[in-house]
């Protein structure tokens, strides 16, 4: 196929890996025009708003009349609607289930409050902070219960971190790629900085017992969620957050007090808290042993695997997009994150896994937290695979999918962390595959055909 | 403990300002917590344990239970617990070794007492907390019958209820203590 690039990049220049991946440090140079993405099929209107001018006037109407007024708390732009989550409610109980972050339409590493990933068992509850408290009890020498307004008076911290869903990703095990977009797939992940009382202080106050091991944390919600967590992470990095990104919880990330438990799976950062209980044994609730255990392929199961570890995704260009300018420059980004402090690096390929090349990172790189990586790429107009890889600062490696499955089985259902596929066409319209198909499209050697 | 030392200036400030701080063994924090009394606690821990520690008294039979299924549960789980849009309760045909392993709570819960702890605290999802004791035993009894763990006469109270060894009780590998012992290596 013809190169013909609509990139201002000089012939050639930067190549670092195969397909037309680029070196990353062209991403300081001046005058890097990216092609455009868009989706498939088209969305609403999109580039119909460009240029509504008036024969005569220079002025676009938004110039020509005056704005709108003040607003207590601001909404996003009426042309961003289609920004949202994606809520999958369970038929019957509508309340019960889970919607995610769009991740594929958003940049940075912050996700928006109104866009922060939810998994509610029996809704998201009402909680008036003035009849709510947070009582420590158990294995301490004395029994303590907090108030919202005095837990608000304590020194607070503040901790950027990921939290993920330990079924963020779980289509992955499925024998057909799924056809989701990135977010609605990958999305059960949002990062956030979290503010209020590191847990220790209050354990502290209340003073730990020997014996104690474990810690039963219950949330204030209909579905009164419990869950057991070693006292140790809790004296470690733990949050009891009462600030989401600089404002008060949203009532569905926890209102008015959570949880947080830096890189640990999301089921442990109980939101709505309202107990602490220190005992000497796990309590052996039902969301620690007939869910959020990993099946084994012997039968066997993993319980209390908390630790989420180190994962990526490209989130643009991703599956269901279309590279609009046909052959040439576009920039490859995404998100790395891991359970075990921070990403170190993170690769992409874009010739299905046979040569690979550093992305560059965005700093500040945060423990536990989302790692926003960017490089260039020139596609050339042939089918491509991109794949992205990342490692952490412990030096554990995100797994191709068939190492992950060869490991796990395909059962394990949560702790879904395989590197993610996404095909390009020779019409430059992206999706979903996983390897056999990817070295078919692509002409790479299938390293294990009969894997799946 | 690390964390609290970077904190500690902090914290200071606030003890001289809040109450009266003691050189020392001063706490750590500003200290506002409130003591908790016994009722307070007895009436909001309702956490069963697996040895059966929080079991409170009543009874029920599997014959009691079923009709309490219908009129609250079987909407969502289905008859005889096959599930619908609430999970499988019961009926596993595939081992969890299966091509499509099927967990319930015959082939894949640990303990009885998680049974009586999760129908208490959660269900009917309408209208948590709303069963008696009795009912929760009954339901509980239901379940495990309907996985053939109990017979539909057997009783199930605080004393029989942990002693209800589950099929699957060493079906699991605690990752946390391997993870532990990896490090500590
Ligand atoms: C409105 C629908 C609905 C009704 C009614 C309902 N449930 Fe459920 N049940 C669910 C859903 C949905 C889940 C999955 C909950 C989750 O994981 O968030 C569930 C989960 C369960 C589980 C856990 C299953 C597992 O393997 O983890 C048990 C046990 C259970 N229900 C028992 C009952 C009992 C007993 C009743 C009647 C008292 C009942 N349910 C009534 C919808 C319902």
């Amino acid at each position: 196929m013809s190169d013909q690039p609509v990139a201002r990049l000089a012939d050639a220049a930067g190549a670092v890996a195969g397909n037309g991946i680029l070196d990353r440090r062209l991403l300081l140079r001046q005058g890097l025009v990216f092609g455009a993405m868009a989706w498939l099929p088209p969305g609403a209107a999109a580039g119909q708003a460009g240029s509504p001018r008036v024969p005569g006037s220079s002025r676009p109407p938004w110039m020509r009349e005056p704005g709108r007024e003040f607003s207590p708390y601001g909404v996003p732009a009426r042309f961003e609607q289609e920004t949202a989550r994606f809520p999958a409610p369970n038929r019957v109980q509508r309340n019960n289930g889970a919607s995610w972050t769009p991740l594929h339409l958003l940049e940075g590493t912050i996700t928006p409050n109104g866009l922060h990933f939810e998994r509610h068992h029996n809704g998201v509850p009402d909680i008036d902070p003035g009849g709510h408290e947070l009582l420590i009890h158990g294995l301490v020498n004395r029994a303590l219960a907090f108030s919202v307004p005095d837990l608000l008076r304590y020194p607070l911290e503040s901790r950027t971190c990921f939290i993920e869903c330990g079924g963020n990703s779980n289509a992955g095990w499925n024998r057909i790629p799924s056809r989701s977009q990135a977010g609605f797939f990958h999305g059960l992940v949002s990062n956030s900085e979290w503010t209020g009382v590191p847990l220790g202080v209050l354990l502290h106050e209340a003073g730990v017992k020997p014996g104690a091991k474990w810690v039963v944390a219950e949330g204030a919600d209909a579905f009164a969620m419990h869950v057991s967590i070693p006292l140790a992470k809790l004296q470690d990095d733990a949050l009891l957050a009462l600030y989401q990104n600089g404002e008060r919880l949203r009532p569905e990330n926890g209102y008015p007090m959570r949880l947080v438990l830096p890189g640990w799976e999301g089921v442990v950062n109980v939101k709505w808290m309202r107990r602490l209980e220190l005992t000497d044994q796990p309590v052996m609730a039902r969301n620690e042993t007939a869910r959020y255990t990993d099946l084994m392929p012997d039968g066997t199961a993993r319980m209390f695997s908390f630790v989420m570890e180190v994962k990526s995704l490209i989130t643009s260009p991703s599956s269901g997009m279309v590279l609009k300018g046909g052959p040439g420059l576009y920039q490859v980004t995404g998100l790395a994150w891991s359970g075990r402090g921070r990403i170190r690096r993170v690769e992409i390929s874009a010739d299905n896994g046979r040569t690979w090349a550093d992305a560059e990172l965005q700093e500040p790189v945060l423990p536990k937290a989302f790692a926003r990586f960017r490089i260039p790429w020139r596609w050339s107009g042939a089918p491509a695979v991109l794949k992205s890889r990342a490692t952490d600062e412990t030096g554990n490696v995100q797994p191709e999918r068939r190492e992950l499955i060869a490991q796990r089985g395909r059962h394990g259902f949560y702790h879904y962390n395989g590197i993610v596929n996404w095909s390009v066409d020779e019409n430059g319209v992206l999706g979903h595959v996983y390897d056999e198909v990817a070295a078919q499209q692509t002409g790479t050697p299938d390293i294990d055909a009969d894997w799946d | 403990m690390m964390k609290l030392r970077r904190s500690r200036p902090a914290l200071l400030i606030l003890t001289l300002i809040g109450t009266s701080a003691i050189a020392g063994e001063a706490p750590e924090g500003p200290d506002l917590g409130q003591a908790a009394g016994a009722r307070m606690i007895a009436d909001w821990d309702t956490d069963i344990m697996p040895d059966g520690a929080g079991l409170p008294e009543g009874r029920g039979t599997a014959r009691d239970g079923a009709a309490l299924y219908r009129t609250h549960c079987i909407s969502c789980h289905g008859e005889g617990g096959l599930g619908d849009s609430g999970d499988q309760l019961a009926g596993a045909r595939m081992s969890l070794t299966g091509e499509w392993p099927e967990k319930t709570i015959g082939t894949f819960w640990p303990w009885a007492t998680t049974l009586f702890d999760f129908i208490r605290r959660a269900k009917p999802p309408q209208s948590p907390g709303s069963l008696s004791n009795d009912e929760v035993y009954a339901l509980t009894a239901y379940l495990l019958s309907l996985n053939g763990i109990v017979g539909a006469d057997e009783e199930m109270n605080a004393e029989m209820l942990p002693r209800v060894k589950m099929p699957n009780r060493d079906g699991f590998i605690d990752a946390w203590a391997r993870e532990k012992a990896a490090t500590r290596r």
